[in-house]
């Protein structure tokens, strides 16, 4: 960009400087929409890993993104976290907060809470320390150094603990749970952390019949008082789950609608099956 | 509300190694101190001086391991350059000794040391300034390595260097410092270092009771920081930090800025390497640019892998033993330490992945397990018997 349009972009008369903006902007969901995903592009070494992105989250929704391997799924919450810098485009958090200004903890604490696609719990410490960790509490240095629990945050720990079925395990380190307690675990973090929005990735993976079946019951009960995005390939799951389904396709959105009414889009039909209807 | 209470106690149980280690510290130092200055020479009880003066070395080794066992144990820092926080320190603590000689150097020069007027200087460079102030040098002491640690630990954990490269840019640190403190322009007496201290604080420091005093302090220092630690990282601030040990990213994600905790870890370690080399240069009478010597900071990181990792006491226990070993061997074999040293890391390594404090770990629950199983089949035992 040259000089001259970053002083255009300084001059937007649509937008004030940040340092005149309140600091703490209140999400603003007047429009019922949480989450604006727009004109997104983001290349991997000429790789379009994200193609003119364009999704909108309703406040209080249930929404899962299906599509093959390489569709952009993990990218796109990559991007919405932070993790990952986009090349264009603009993911807003309500109406009026820009995430893509903000780092990874910034957004953790807006309210964005994510799962990863591969359990990733802190092993060396127990599944209550891990709760804990994850608490929605103030996470600056000396405010964490003097933290103490409060009654009504044990409370809360424990109901989450028995949300998850981990309460008999709450001393056990989490590196000895097994591959579905850990996943359940990392839920139970999300859960503690009381985010607006939750980004869950694969979170049936490695789970028996059973435990899915529970996972989906739980993921249901959220939607409503939280706006929960799941990424999942299990068909049959999504079809448990699911009211809204967007299906990705190499980096841009293909379809969006219920389950019957994506299954028999003529455009998912020719992706998935590789024949024209 | 009988949750807390069964959490409380619950950690509580775990067993706090703190009581237990500053008893059996502050038990062994008074009694050397007690062996020292009122049992008389002859008797078999008598603690010479040469061994009070050996332990308070020991000791500030102790507290330099401490604080590469709080980085490197439990955010998993592991810090090739610790040994310049500590020498920082010293030079800190030497140029207050310096200012003591006053005319009672070789040159009888009342302001500047002997190598400054060696050396055809006219006036005292403006960092020696204040030097001379007791309060003011301790200040130094815990700013210098503090500031150092904030400018380099910014600079690395912001643009989050990590692992090995992070290591080795601690080395470069450590070895540059060693290279411009050989320089006899930097104003610190070159090679040579700071040497012949009379008095600290007004008290000859070839007196046995400042000997002791020092001994005393150092213990003392030492516990209170072993306290302040521990407490430090059993808090919830403790708790992130062993997170972002295991899994930095999933920290970020938690909302937990990893970068501004671990630069408060490291200027804390920092500062810690900065007193025991204050403690250090009194008791061992010189400080020269030696210590910043890559091989020391190598040297430290043993220690702690000896005695093992995220446990403190660990810590202190592999600089005792370690050094006394040094000491030992190095009188009779003197060729033979380093062979010793490298072995015995890989030793550890192979065999004791949690070092000594690990294998004390390892006893306890193999005995409790042990012991659980002998109840039920204790019949069994006998009729085969």
């Amino acid at each position: 960009m040259t000089a001259l349009s970053h002083t255009a972009e300084l001059m937007r008369r649509d937008q004030v400087w940040p340092f005149l903006q309140p600091p703490a902007a209140s999400i603003n969901v007047d429009k019922d929409i949480l989450l604006y995903i727009e004109d997104l592009n983001l290349s991997f070494d000429g790789f379009k890993a994200l193609n003119n992105l364009n999704l909108y989250i309703n406040d209080g929704e249930l929404r899962c993104l299906i599509g093959a391997n390489g569709a952009g799924k993990t990218t796109l919450m990559d991007v919405i976290t932070g993790k990952t810098q986009c090349d264009s485009g603009s993911v807003f958090f309500g109406q009026t907060i820009n995430l893509l200004k903000y780092s990874e903890a910034d957004i953790a604490e807006l309210g964005i809470g994510r799962k990863f696609q591969k359990p990733t719990v802190f092993e060396a410490q127990s599944v209550f320390d891990n709760l804990e960790l994850a608490l929605k509490s103030n996470k600056r240095l000396l405010p964490t150094l003097l933290a103490r629990l409060s009654p009504s945050e044990i409370d809360r720990i424990d109901t989450v603990l028995a949300t998850i079925g981990l309460t008999d395990h709450r001393f056990q380190l989490a590196g000895a749970l097994s591959h579905g307690q850990k996943q359940w675990l990392e839920i139970g973090m999300l859960l503690v952390s009381e985010p607006r929005l939750l980004l869950i990735d694969e979170p049936v993976a490695g789970m028996t019949a059973e435990e899915t079946e529970r996972t989906a019951e739980l993921l249901t009960s959220l939607a409503g008082k939280h706006t929960v995005v799941v990424v999942e390939h299990d068909m049959e799951f999504v079809r448990s789950i699911a009211r809204t389904v967007t299906v990705l396709h190499q980096g841009s959105v293909l379809a969006e609608g219920s389950m019957d009414h994506v299954q028999n889009h003529p455009d998912v039909i020719e992706v998935y099956l590789g024949e024209a209807p | 509300m009988s949750l807390l209470t069964t959490f409380m106690s619950r950690r509580n149980s775990l067993g706090s190694p703190v009581l237990p280690f500053v008893t059996i510290l502050m038990t062994l130092t008074v009694l050397a101190a007690i062996g020292n200055l009122w049992i008389p020479a002859d008797s078999a009880l008598h603690v010479s001086t040469y061994t009070i003066t050996l332990l308070g070395k020991y000791l500030s080794f102790a507290m330099l391991a401490l604080a590469v066992d709080i980085v490197w144990g439990y955010c998993g820092i592991l810090s090739l350059g610790h040994g310049a926080f500590f020498a920082l320190g010293g030079y800190a603590m030497g140029m207050y000794l310096m200012r003591q000689i006053g005319s009672r150097g070789v040159y009888g020069d009342p302001i500047l040391p002997d190598f400054m007027v060696f050396l055809d200087w006219d006036v005292l460079p403006w960092y020696w300034l204040g030097m001379d102030q007791f309060w003011f040098a301790m200040l130094m002491v815990l700013l210098v390595p503090g500031l150092l640690a904030f400018v380099f630990g910014w600079l690395a954990f912001h643009s989050r260097v990590t692992g090995v490269y992070l290591s080795i840019i601690t080395q470069a640190l450590t070895y540059a410092l060693m290279l411009a403190f050989f320089r006899n322009e930097m104003g610190f007496g070159g090679n040579n270092g700071l040497t012949d201290f009379k008095d600290l604080l007004g008290f000859s420091l070839q007196a046995d009771t400042t000997r002791v005093a020092l001994l005393l302090c150092t213990a003392g220092l030492l516990a209170a920081i072993f306290m302040f630690s521990h407490w430090v990282l059993k808090s919830r601030f403790g708790k992130v930090i062993e997170a972002i040990r295991d899994g930095e990213p999933r920290v970020r994600f938690l909302g937990y800025r990893t970068d501004r905790y671990k630069v408060a870890l490291f200027v804390y370690s920092a500062m810690i390497a900065g007193i025991a080399g204050a403690l250090y240069v009194p008791q061992v009478g010189i400080i020269n640019p030696g210590e910043f010597a890559p091989l020391n900071s190598i040297e430290i990181v043993v220690w702690v892998a000896v005695g093992g990792r995220g446990t403190l006491y660990g810590a202190v226990i592999g600089a005792l033993l370690v050094n006394y070993a040094k000491t030992r061997f190095t009188a009779l074999m003197p060729d033979g330490w380093l062979f010793m040293l490298g072995a015995l890391f890989v030793l550890v390594t192979l065999f004791l992945p949690k070092g000594l404090a690990g294998v004390y770990g390892q006893l306890i629950t193999s005995w409790k397990r042990g012991r659980n199983r002998d109840e039920p089949p204790q019949r069994n035992q006998e009729a085969t018997s």
